[in-house]
């Protein structure tokens, strides 16, 4: 699994949200799960820091933690960007070059599915079906829909967010 | 709980309601391959090597988590069971780094065993993708090469369960699992005590000891050096084992003969620091006890508990005695006394142990521990499987080498140093001086043997009437033990005067750096009770059984030292703590 450079960057606020959660489940057996959901939650991925901050809570062995972490897909150690970029991989777009598409997002943007770019401006989150194949293939930016693309549009979309 | 019959391989043995299959099998002498299983450590059903057959049940079953039932009928060697072995070791196989030659356990590979047992000959009957790992040899004690690793999670097991550490454990999933640390941080970074329980319960060769072997025999054939070395209590009855004598074997003689045939300019006994090691530390514990010191105080000679208590219990670490342990005041009085008494210059001493653990390595490098002018106390520190190897690489016939004895001035021991290798040795040891020198009177010879402190149980407790004081004890071994202590000492709920701590379940004789036993003896028979059985007859047998006695010792103090706790005493012989975090903060 892909772990983060991108600097943490996490406020009191949250860490006071996380150890409120660490509370309410303090002493239940199988807490761990619920506890990195909210999290996850909180944070929206699941660096160091915060797994630090619930083995030292919670006396959970940080290695477990990460265990966890790194099993489980719902897991993230990566934060979300700015602006998402979400690749569509479902039927359609597949076979309408989505594949081509996503490498050449990940070459423009220098990193992988499931990665945040250094700044922090740009993650890439491939996805299955958003539901208009008849645009395939289909990105999606920070909530923009861009369809009927061809890997040589992306540079100029990935542009307007810059 | 109800007792139910079960026949094994046409043998009918009574086994207690929910025993599994393979203790009925063990209960009937029977050797199932186990490859994850390990007794009292690792039942998890994963490796699919104790498979069995059990009659009207749908397929093979894992025998190790099989529970059994009254009237059950059981096969554990048809020749179905042996092909389906025989697949999953040629499976296991597939993504295996098969250096074999090179490897640190071929001849003791429980995996080579068994694919010799089973006919898999050929290394390719699969090909296909192959993970590749980088070697983690960050750690001053344990390098890991999970190349050789086959997941069956022994190592996490004993990490989490025995030490209450869990440092290392599964990471990612399906093929790509692998056994490894949080966010990959080198294990040097981590919280991991070096205790080494992780080698003495790996299968195969993925973990092994950092070597040392190399740059001890490169002093040795250094003209400039004088190269000494000195041997822990617990090796001479593990040593025997490397050489294919029976467990516990006990070699005391011979090991003084290997240690000089392989040209060590002096061979030394750690007994001998194990004694200093005891009169230093009643001296402590009665000026504790006298001047209203810090109780319990908690001994210090295991470097894997001393890390274990700097990082999850820093709060109390004022409890733990100054005394360095015996490996380190070895070193200490070697560059200073020794260098004096034989008129060699300290930097040309090359000072080597040979110890049953893996934290000793570690322990040599820590601060405060080079008394000499900044000399390190020890240089090198070998496991008793690493002397095994230098031993066997020089041809030595090692059994039957004759009984030689170890130099003077720091080859004198008594039995009280000998138990050290065993769990609630150092308690005993301590207690027979330090109940003499309050009373002032000799203990009788019944009175000697401590008996309550002895034994493989994790905790024990016991309390004596010294004179007018009443001593409450309690001797901890393994990690998790350690923890359940501390945490009864931190709530006020128990009132101990003196602890003894040993990082290995079982104490020294069953360090991370003993000879591996594998797991079809180690599921029949406890290997801790056998080699400590040996301490115990070396002690039985001295002529000299209290440290304070030790006619070595004696001259030590009147001829350097002058006197327990002495300032000299100190400056050489008493080290400090550090305090570290169980995760340390990084950006």
């Amino acid at each position: 699994m892909k772990v983060s450079n991108v600097p943490f960057k996490g406020t009191k606020d949250q860490e006071a949200k996380l150890l409120e959660v660490i509370a309410k489940y303090k002493d239940q057996k199988g807490a761990l799960m619920p506890i990195m959901q909210d999290a996850q939650e909180i944070y929206g991925y699941l660096p160091y820091q915060v797994q630090k901050i619930i083995a030292d809570e919670t006396g959970i062995p940080i290695e477990k933690i990460y265990g966890v972490a790194t099993f489980y897909a719902q897991f993230s150690m990566s934060p979300k960007g700015k602006y998402v970029v979400s690749v569509c991989l479902g039927t359609a777009c597949y076979v309408k070059g989505a594949g081509a598409l996503l490498e050449e997002v990940e070459k423009q943007l220098g990193i992988g599915d499931g990665e945040c770019t250094p700044d922090g401006k740009f993650s890439i989150d491939v996805c299955r079906c958003v539901g208009a194949c008849g645009l395939a293939p289909v990105m999606i930016v920070g909530g923009d829909v861009y369809g009927k693309l061809t890997p040589d549009k992306v540079a100029d979309i990935l542009a307007k967010y810059e | 709980m109800a007792d139910i019959k079960v026949t094994v391989d046409n043998i009918t043995v009574t086994v207690p309601e929910g025993s599994t299959l393979l203790d009925a099998a063990h209960k009937a002498g029977i050797d199932v391959p186990t490859l994850c299983y390990l007794r009292d450590v690792n039942e998890i059903g994963a490796c699919r090597l104790c498979v069995c057959e059990v009659e009207g049940a749908r397929a093979l079953v894992a025998a190790c988590v099989y529970p059994c039932t009254d009237g059950m009928v059981a096969h554990t060697n048809t020749e179905k069971i042996k092909d389906y072995r025989r697949k999953t070791l040629q499976l296991i196989l597939s993504d295996h780094n098969q250096d074999c030659l090179g490897c640190v356990r071929s001849t003791n590979c429980e995996l080579q065993t068994l694919c010799k047992r089973y006919g898999v000959e050929k290394t390719d009957y699969y090909e296909g993708a192959k993970n590749e790992f980088e070697i983690d040899d960050s750690s001053a004690s344990i390098v890991r090469d999970n190349s050789k690793c086959i997941l069956c999670r022994r190592c996490t097991a004993v990490c989490e369960k025995y030490q209450s550490i869990g440092v290392i454990g599964n990471n990612e999933r399906g093929f790509e699992t692998y056994i490894g640390q949080a966010f990959d941080l080198p294990l040097a970074e981590t919280s991991c005590v070096n205790c080494g329980q992780c080698i003495v319960a790996c299968p195969v060769g993925a973990l092994h000891e950092k070597d040392a072997t190399a740059a001890v025999k490169a002093a040795i054939a250094d003209p400039e050096k004088h190269v000494v070395i000195q041997a822990a209590p617990s090796v001479r009855v593990g040593l025997g084992e490397c050489f294919g004598m029976p467990i516990g074997a006990e070699v005391e003689g011979k090991l003084a003969a290997g240690m000089r045939r392989l040209g060590f300019d002096a061979v030394f006994d750690t007994n001998f620091s194990a004694d200093l090691t005891i009169v230093e530390e009643a001296n402590e514990l009665i000026e504790r006890v006298t001047k209203g010191g810090v109780l319990p105080m908690i001994t210090s000679c295991s470097p894997g508990w001393v890390k274990f208590i700097e990082h999850y219990y820093p709060e109390l670490l004022p409890h733990v005695s100054s005394c360095k342990s015996p490996q380190q005041m070895f070193g200490a009085v070697v560059k200073s006394y020794y260098a004096e008494k034989k008129g060699i210059d300290p930097k040309n001493i090359v000072s080597v142990s040979v110890m049953p653990c893996t934290a000793k390595k570690f322990e040599l490098g820590r601060e405060d521990q080079d008394a000499n002018n900044g000399l390190p106390d020890v240089d090198y520190a070998l496991t008793t499987r690493e002397l095994g190897r230098m031993i066997d690489e020089a041809g030595i016939d090692f059994i039957n080498l004759p009984d030689e004895p170890y130099d003077d001035p720091m080859g004198e021991s008594t039995g009280a140093a000998v138990i050290f290798g065993a769990t609630g040795g150092v308690m005993e040891a301590a207690l027979r001086t330090a109940v003499e020198w309050i009373t002032g009177q000799q203990l009788g010879k019944d009175l000697l043997e401590f008996q309550d402190v002895r034994g493989v149980e994790g905790v024990k407790e016991a309390s004596y009437k010294v004179g007018d004081l009443e001593v409450s004890v309690a001797v901890a071994s393994g990690l998790a033990n350690a923890r359940k202590v501390l945490e009864m000492v931190k709530s006020g709920e128990k009132n101990y005067t003196f602890i003894e701590i040993m990082a290995c379940p079982g104490g020294c004789v069953n360090g991370g750096g003993q000879p591996l036993v594998p797991s079809g003896i180690k599921n029949f028979i406890d290997v801790r009770e056998v080699r400590a059985k040996g301490l115990y007859d070396l002690d039985s047998d001295r002529p000299l059984r209290r440290s304070h006695e030790n006619p070595s010792i004696v001259k030590l103090y009147d001829e350097y030292l002058e006197s327990y706790g002495s300032h000299k005493a100190h400056h050489l012989l008493h080290t400090s703590y550090v305090e570290r975090k169980v995760n340390d903060d990084h950006e």
